[in-house]
C-alpha cells in the first residue's frame, strides 16, 4: 500500500471492503444451516409425541403427519432467534471485557455486570426505594385480597428461606441440597410440641430455630471434610433421609401430618372477634380477611427484617469475611489463619437457623403439616431462589423469592402450560444472566485521611508501575 | 552443617521426611533460617521445595521430623502436628505459587482477611455490631489501609482482586501475607511471571519487607539473579535431598548446585 512508504511505523492494512459482506453472509449461512439441523432434530425427537396417534377406538395407529412441517417451522424460527440472542450476550461480554481492561475498574468495585441496578447505589434514590418497598408491604393487608396475603405470606416464608441458604451457598461457597430438612425440623418442632405439650407459636419460633441449628451443627460435623459435589450429595441424602424418618415414625403421625396447628397469639386477643369488626366498617380491611392471617403476616415481615438487618451485619464482619475467604479459596483461607472447620460449622448451623424459624411460620400459616411439604422440589426452588436472584445478594434473594413464588400464581390462567413457561424463564435467565437479577456487590471503604491526622508519611513504596 | 556459629534462628528443622506412597518427597532435611535473615531454598522443578513449604504451613504433615519455629528470642515451638491456621496464627505466614488470591473480595478485603486472627469479634459481635465490634472494624480497615498505602496498592483499595494487573495481584499476597503479623514469611516463587523490571522491583520490595516489617524470609525461587542479590544464605535441594547450602557466592561455584541445575558435562 501506498501508505507503508510514508509510515515508519508498520501500520495493520485496514479490512478490505468487500470482505464484511462475504463473512457476514457465510455467517447467516452458518446460522440457518445449524437452525435447520436442530429443526430436523427437534422434529425427530417430537415425532412419537405428535405424529404417532394411537387411537384407542379402532386399534390402530393414526400419522398426523401434518402436524411436523408447523412444528418444524416453530423450531427453526425459535432456533434461529435463540441463537441471535446468544450472540448478542456475547458481543455485549466482550465489549465489557475490552472496557474493564482498557480503563480502571470503576470506583465502587462493582463486577463488571453494573447495569440498570446501579441506581440502587446512589443514596437517596437506594432510601427512597428501600422506603416506598417498606410502605407497599406494610399496607398490603389493609387493601388486597385475602388471596394476595396468603400468597405474600408464602413469598416472605421463601425470602427467609433464601436469605438462609445464601448464607450456606452464596457466601459460604457450600452447595445444600437438602435444606428443606431444616425448613421441615422446624415446622415439625412447633406441630410437635404444640400437639404434645401445647406450647405457643412465640414458644416455638426460638425452639424450632435451635433444633433446626442444632440439627445443622449435627449434619455439619461429618461432612466438613467434604466440598463440592460431594457436599451437595450427602445434604441431598440427609434430607431424604429427615423426610423418611418424618414418614415413617410413629409420633410424627407418619404421612397423614399433623393438623391444628394454631396461629400466633397476639397478647390473647381475638383478633377476628374484636379487631375486625373496628376495621372492615371502615373500608380498612377486605370482608373475608382472616386477622390471624394478617398477623401472621406482619410476623413474618418482621422476621425478614430481622433477617435482612443479621445477614448483612453478618457478611460485613469478620465472620463473614472468614465465609467468604472460603468459598474463594479453602487453602488461602487457612493460611489466613481462619479455622476451616469453625467457619464451615457456623455458616452451616446458622443457615439453618433461618429454615427453622421459616419453617415454624410456615406450620402456623397452614394450620397442617404432613412430609410431603418438605421435599427435594423445596430444596431446589431455595436454591433456585438464591442462584436467580444472585448469589450472596440480600436484594437479589429477596426479588428472587417474589419471582419464583408469585409467576406460578400470575401464570395460573395458562393452566397446563404454566410449569413450562416457569421452567422456560429459569433457562433464558441462567443463560443471558447467570450472575442473577441482581448480582452481589463488594462493601466500598471510604478513607478520609483527614480523619486519621498525625499518620506516618513517607514511609512507603511507590503505588506499582510509577517507578521507570 | 559448615557455617557460622548457629545464632538465633527463626526457625529450625531436622530430619525433615515427607514420604507420598513409595516416593519420597524430602529426605532428612534440615534446614535453618536466621532471625532476620533472608534465605533462600532453590532447586530444579520436582526438587521438593513446594513440599517444603507445605510441611512448614502444615498442609502436609511430614512422616519424620521436627520443625521448631520460633516467633522471638526464647520462645519455641513444634510445628509438626498443628493445623495450618494454628501455624498462620503463631507468626508464619505464606504466599503461594500460583496466585491464591480471595479473587471476587476487593482488595481491601483480601487484606482485612488477612487481619482475621488479629481480630476477637464473633457472632455476637457480628449481630450486635456492638461498639468494640464498631472500633475493630474500624481500626482494622484503617490497618489494612495503611498496609496497602505502604506498598503503593492503595489507589486499588476497592477494586476486585482479579481485576489487578498480575504484578500486583503478586504484590497484594504478599501484602495479605504481612497483615497476619508473621514473624516469618514464606514466599513460594515470587518472581514467577514478572518481567526484568517488575523482578527487580520485587528484589527492593523483599528488602523492604525485611527492614520495615522486621521479620524473616524464607524464599523459594528460580530467578538466580534475585536470589543471588537478595539472599544471606542459600539451601539447595535436588530429588529431596539438601544437597549444598551456605552464602550465595559460595553456593554459586559449587560444583553439585552446577550439577543438579545444568547436568553434567
Amino acid at each position: 500500500m501506498a501508505q507503508d512508504t510514508q509510515e515508519n511505523l508498520p501500520v495493520p492494512p485496514p479490512p478490505a471492503a468487500g470482505a464484511v459482506p462475504v463473512s457476514a453472509f457465510r455467517r447467516l449461512l452458518g446460522e440457518l444451516r445449524a437452525a435447520a439441523l436442530s429443526a430436523v432434530w427437534f422434529s425427530v425427537l417430537a415425532l412419537p409425541l405428535v405424529v404417532f396417534r394411537i387411537n384407542s377406538a379402532s386399534g390402530r395407529i393414526d400419522y398426523l403427519w401434518g402436524r411436523l412441517p408447523r412444528l418444524a417451522a416453530a423450531a427453526f424460527l425459535a432456533t434461529l432467534t435463540w441463537r441471535f440472542l446468544l450472540r448478542r450476550v456475547g458481543f455485549s461480554r466482550v465489549r465489557r471485557a475490552v472496557v474493564e481492561a482498557g480503563g480502571p475498574p470503576p470506583e465502587g468495585a462493582r463486577g463488571p455486570e453494573g447495569s440498570w441496578l446501579t441506581l440502587l447505589d446512589r443514596a437517596p434514590a437506594k432510601r427512597a426505594i428501600l422506603a416506598a418497598g417498606a410502605l407497599l408491604l406494610l399496607s398490603i393487608p389493609f387493601w388486597a385480597t385475602p388471596y394476595v396475603v396468603t400468597v405474600m405470606i408464602t413469598a416472605l416464608i421463601y425470602i427467609t428461606l433464601g436469605l438462609g441458604l445464601n448464607i450456606v451457598v452464596g457466601v459460604a461457597g457450600l452447595l445444600n441440597l437438602g435444606y428443606a430438612a431444616f425448613f421441615a425440623v422446624g415446622a415439625y418442632t412447633f406441630a410437635l410440641l404444640h400437639a404434645n405439650l401445647g406450647l405457643g407459636f412465640w414458644a416455638c419460633l426460638p425452639l424450632g430455630a435451635l433444633a433446626a441449628t442444632l440439627l445443622g451443627l449435627l449434619l455439619g460435623i461429618p461432612i466438613l471434610r467434604l466440598s463440592g459435589d460431594y457436599l451437595a450429595i450427602v445434604t441431598l441424602g440427609f434430607a431424604e433421609i429427615v423426610r423418611l424418618v418424618l414418614v415413617n415414625v410413629g409420633f410424627t403421625n407418619g404421612p397423614r401430618g399433623i393438623r391444628n396447628i394454631p396461629p400466633p397469639s397476639l397478647l390473647g386477643i381475638d383478633l377476628n372477634g374484636s379487631v375486625k369488626p373496628l376495621l372492615v366498617p371502615r373500608g380498612l380491611l377486605h370482608a373475608d380477611m382472616d386477622l390471624n392471617k394478617v398477623f401472621i403476616y406482619f410476623v413474618i415481615l418482621a422476621i425478614v427484617a430481622l433477617t435482612v438487618a443479621c445477614v448483612f451485619r453478618l457478611e460485613n464482619s469478620r465472620l463473614g469475611r472468614a465465609w467468604l475467604a472460603l468459598r474463594e479459596d479453602e487453602v488461602a483461607c487457612q493460611a489466613m489463619g481462619i479455622n476451616r472447620t469453625r467457619a464451615k460449622l457456623t455458616a452451616f448451623a446458622l443457615g439453618s437457623t433461618w429454615a427453622g424459624l421459616a419453617g415454624v411460620v410456615f406450620a402456623s400459616q397452614i394450620t397442617f403439616i404432613n412430609p410431603q411439604s418438605f421435599t427435594f422440589l423445596t430444596s431446589v426452588m431455595v436454591l433456585s431462589i438464591v442462584v436467580l436472584g444472585g448469589m450472596g445478594s440480600i436484594p437479589g434473594v429477596m426479588i428472587g423469592a417474589v419471582v419464583l413464588i408469585l409467576l406460578p400464581e400470575y401464570l395460573r390462567e395458562f393452566s397446563d402450560y404454566r410449569m413450562l413457561i416457569f421452567g422456560l424463564i429459569m433457562v433464558v435467565m441462567m443463560v443471558f444472566r447467570p450472575q442473577g437479577i441482581i448480582p452481589s456487590t463488594r462493601r466500598v471503604y471510604i478513607y478520609r485521611p483527614e480523619d486519621h491526622a498525625g499518620a506516618p508519611a513517607g514511609d512507603a513504596l511507590p503505588p506499582e508501575g510509577a517507578r521507570p | 552443617m559448615s557455617g557460622p556459629a548457629p545464632g538465633d534462628p527463626v526457625l529450625s528443622t531436622s530430619g525433615v521426611t515427607m514420604i507420598f506412597g513409595g516416593l519420597t518427597a524430602l529426605s532428612d532435611v534440615n534446614f535453618r533460617v536466621e532471625r532476620g535473615s533472608i534465605t533462600a531454598l532453590i532447586g530444579p522443578n520436582g526438587a521438593g521445595k513446594t513440599t517444603f513449604f507445605n510441611c512448614l504451613t502444615g498442609i502436609y504433615r511430614p512422616s519424620r521430623g521436627i520443625m521448631t519455629f520460633s516467633p522471638e528470642p526464647g520462645r519455641s515451638i513444634q510445628l509438626r502436628k498443628l493445623a495450618p491456621d494454628r501455624i498462620t496464627r503463631l507468626g508464619v505466614a505464606r504466599t503461594f505459587q500460583n496466585i491464591r488470591l480471595f479473587n471476587n473480595l476487593t482488595v481491601l478485603e483480601n487484606v482485612l482477611v488477612g487481619c482475621h486472627s488479629r481480630m476477637k469479634a464473633g457472632l455476637l459481635g457480628a449481630l450486635l455490631r456492638d461498639r468494640g465490634t464498631r472500633d475493630e472494624e474500624r481500626a482494622m480497615a484503617e490497618f489494612s489501609y495503611r498496609l496497602l498505602e505502604r506498598y503503593g496498592l492503595a489507589a486499588s483499595a476497592n477494586h476486585v482482586a482479579k481485576n489487578l494487573p498480575y504484578g500486583a495481584q503478586r504484590r497484594l499476597e504478599i501484602v495479605r501475607a504481612l497483615a497476619t503479623r508473621p514473624a516469618l514469611l514464606l514466599l513460594d516463587e515470587p518472581a514467577a511471571g514478572l518481567n526484568i523490571a517488575e523482578t527487580r522491583e520485587l528484589d527492593e520490595l523483599i528488602r523492604f519487607v525485611r527492614e520495615r516489617e522486621g521479620l524473616s524470609i524464607l524464599l523459594i525461587e528460580h530467578d538466580m539473579s534475585l536470589v543471588m542479590s537478595v539472599s544471606d544464605s542459600v539451601y539447595v535441594l535436588d530429588y529431596g535431598v539438601l544437597i549444598a547450602s551456605g552464602p550465595p557466592a559460595e553456593i554459586r561455584r559449587d560444583p553439585k548446585v552446577v550439577k543438579a541445575y545444568l547436568g553434567e558435562d
